[in-house]
């Protein structure tokens, strides 16, 4: 038989060949495509949040002379004490150190030097005297912030030739500015207070340590709550339960709670826990109970499936070896789902990492300038905080919103691969 | 010596009966062979002897089975103590994804067999020295199971069911799954453990039946045809269908 391959093929035969490899080959292509285009709006994705972004992780400096004059700080002791730095009255060294960059400048105008910097500029003098006390007396270079108007302009993403009634920084400001950089006095620096700092109304100043406190903190409520109860919902449902038809509800409105919208669970942490119980409002406490109202089926399914995928062989093994149904369960089928249990796990907690809606309704939603110790301080959270600058005019902004959807993203990749790792890693393989 | 005696036992799947009326004396000490063909009931048979049809919910079974006069088809009965006194070992290997020290010593374990460490290395040694398999995982007690050949993975399986020192051994076809010599070692296996307990074995292979059993029941569906000696089922069946289904013409 084997002769006929490729001889005495009739026309009708090649003809039938010819478009099963054809037919192959398209399918092949369509799914060529199809990946590519996701590919694409991916990359597009990326390339926009990076390409805005990515400067936010830059922050500009104005440079200085400061003259730490005892004088106009009002210290009269010969060697002051800590206490005396701490409570000296640092306004006019401050505003010295600004106007020394135009001293020709008329008083009347000294607002315009005044708001090139950052509105805390006067703490960052103390601070660093604070921090440095032999300065006493001397003149020293400072740092000072630079306004998100100025490091705007420093990073290029305002748009310098537009009239100047329309601009934020006048011709004025730009000149300083334009001198200082030439002069090398407008540094740019990796952007720590990014990360340290609670949230601000102030572009320059806003950072993202609170939300993510806020995050943490509300991802473990979530996973203390949601955990135990799946798990042990999902080891009863399908190992003890009886099947009947009152379990199959059960089943059926568990499915059914993972397809409900975030939002109903968030209006549920709100008439439930803050109206009925008084848990302290926007707090990740109430933020990660409302959560796991979310991850709660999502874990129930996956830790089910990852039960019913145990082979039924261990199950008889142990109990034909005189295991009880409770013996059976914890010592083999339990620790042999794990793995899959485990990654759904952190699937659903993932997937609470990006829920904003319900976070809004329970008052997550708050502007909080304080960075959380515990689950019970009010705090943001990461989407929450990215959905409250992303309303804000200013346009330091933009770019941290930007950065914001990184480090959210960065999170979800990293608990992804967790999920992964502890699938692969710790999967037990039965013959 | 009876050790089971089986009286007009009918077991229901659902609304499909699966057996009807078997009635049976397996002898203490010997080996007892049910052989059928496919589907005949011969398994659901061997299950009721130690209640694992339990864990199928729609299965349900009537008449009397007893063991040394108690009987076991009754609600009052403990199936732990039961199972701990008739082990079981499976059509396909299973033994647990752990150590093969922890496979042995899982049953001695959650009976409170062992007092110590000692005593329960030396049941674990016992175990698989009985099995046959001391020689080749002496050295490696602390690697997992199911890395064995599917031959030592049975053994294990056996190790494990003998670890409690249990009455009555059931076997569920043990070699369907093993190559020929790997059966020949269990067959070994079967021979020299029918000296201290009761085995009863379910199998496809008529010459297997031959070789390690004393008796041999003939169940067609779900019926008990003939029981009886060995040598007999084999040279002089009494029954018609009993002599074709030996001689390979239906089955």
């Amino acid at each position: 038989m084997l002769k006929n391959i490729g001889k005495n093929m009739n026309s009708f035969k090649k003809n039938l060949l010819k478009k099963r490899y054809n037919a192959e080959r398209r399918f092949q292509w369509y799914g060529k495509i199809a990946i590519g285009l996701a590919l694409s709006f991916l990359a597009v994705f990326m390339f926009q949040i990076f390409s805005k972004g990515y400067s936010a992780f830059q922050k500009t400096w104005i440079v200085t002379e400061v003259h730490y004059d005892k004088e106009l700080l009002l210290i009269d002791a010969e060697s002051p004490s800590k206490d005396d730095l701490e409570n000296a009255d640092y306004y006019d060294v401050a505003y010295k150190a600004m106007t020394s960059l135009d001293p020709g400048l008329p008083e009347e105008e000294d607002r315009q030097l005044i708001q090139m910097v950052s509105y805390k500029y006067e703490t960052e003098v103390k601070d660093l005297l604070l921090k440095n006390p032999d300065f006493l007396g001397k003149i020293v270079p400072i740092k000072l912030t630079a306004s998100d108007d100025v490091d705007q302009v420093h990073k290029g993403n305002y748009p310098r030739d537009i009239p100047e009634k329309n601009r934020r920084v006048n011709d004025y400001q730009l000149q300083i500015y334009d001198m200082l950089n030439e002069r090398g006095d407008i540094l740019s620096e990796f952007n720590i207070s990014f990360f340290t700092s609670p949230d601000s109304r102030e572009a320059e100043l806003a950072g993202i340590a609170s939300s993510f406190m806020g995050t943490v903190f509300s991802i473990l409520v979530c996973l203390a709550f949601s955990f135990p109860v799946a798990v042990l919902a999902a080891i009863y449902l399908e190992e003890f339960a009886p099947k009947n038809k009152f379990t199959d509800f059960i089943e059926v409105n568990i499915n059914n709670l993972a397809a409900v919208p975030s939002i109903v669970f968030g209006l549920l942490g709100l008439g439930v826990l803050l109206a009925v119980f008084n848990l302290p409002r926007s707090t990740p406490l109430v933020g990660g109970i409302t959560l796991s109202l979310m991850t709660l089926p999502t874990i129930i399914i996956a830790a089910r499936a990852s039960l019913k995928a145990v082979p039924p062989s261990i199950r008889e093994a142990a109990l034909a070896m005189g295991a009880s149904n409770m013996q059976t369960t914890m010592h083999h089928t339990v620790p042999l789902s794990m793995p899959g249990t485990l990654s759904g796990t952190i699937i659903g907690l993932a997937q609470a990492l990006g829920e904003t809606a319900p976070l809004i309704l329970i008052g997550m939603v708050a502007f909080v300038n304080t960075i959380p110790g515990t689950p019970v301080d009010p705090a943001a959270s990461l989407p929450v905080q990215i959905y409250i600058w992303s309303e804000s005019a200013e346009r330091g902004f933009v770019e941290k919103v930007s950065a914001c959807i990184m480090v959210l993203l960065a999170f979800l990749i990293l608990m992804n691969l967790a999920a992964q790792i502890v699938r692969h890693k710790f999967e037990k393989k039965w013959s | 010596m009876s050790k089971i005696k089986a009286e007009n036992v009918n077991v229901y799947y659902g609304s499909k009966q699966a057996l009807f009326d078997v009635s049976i004396d397996i002898a203490e000490k010997e080996v007892t062979a049910l052989i059928g063909p496919s589907g005949c009931g011969k398994s659901t048979f061997l299950r009721c002897l130690n209640r694992m049809n339990d864990v199928i919910e729609i299965c349900r079974v009537e008449g009397s089975i007893k063991m040394d006069n108690l009987e076991l088809n009754s609600r009052k009965l403990d199936v732990v103590r039961l199972r701990e006194n008739v082990g079981m070992v499976f059509q396909k290997p299973n033994p647990f994804p752990k150590t093969i020290y922890e496979n042995v010593a899982y049953g001695p374990t959650i009976h409170g067999i062992a007092q110590s460490k000692e005593e329960m290395d030396q049941i674990v040694e016992t175990s698989l020295k009985k099995a046959a398999l001391w020689n080749e995982v002496k050295d490696r007690l602390d690697e997992i199971g199911t890395g064995l050949s599917g031959g030592q993975q049975q053994r294990l399986c056996i190790a494990r069911a003998i670890s409690v020192s249990p009455e009555v051994i059931l076997m569920d076809e043990p070699c369907s799954a093993l190559d020929p010599i790997a059966t020949a070692q269990i067959e070994e296996l079967i021979d020299d453990l029918k000296k201290e307990v009761t085995i009863v074995i379910v199998t496809h292979s008529m010459s297997q039946a031959a070789r390690v059993s004393q008796k041999t029941g003939f169940f067609h569906l779900g019926k008990l045809i003939e029981f009886g000696p060995t040598d007999k089922i084999f040279k002089n069946p009494d029954n018609q269908q009993t002599q074709d289904y030996i001689t390979g013409r239906f089955g």
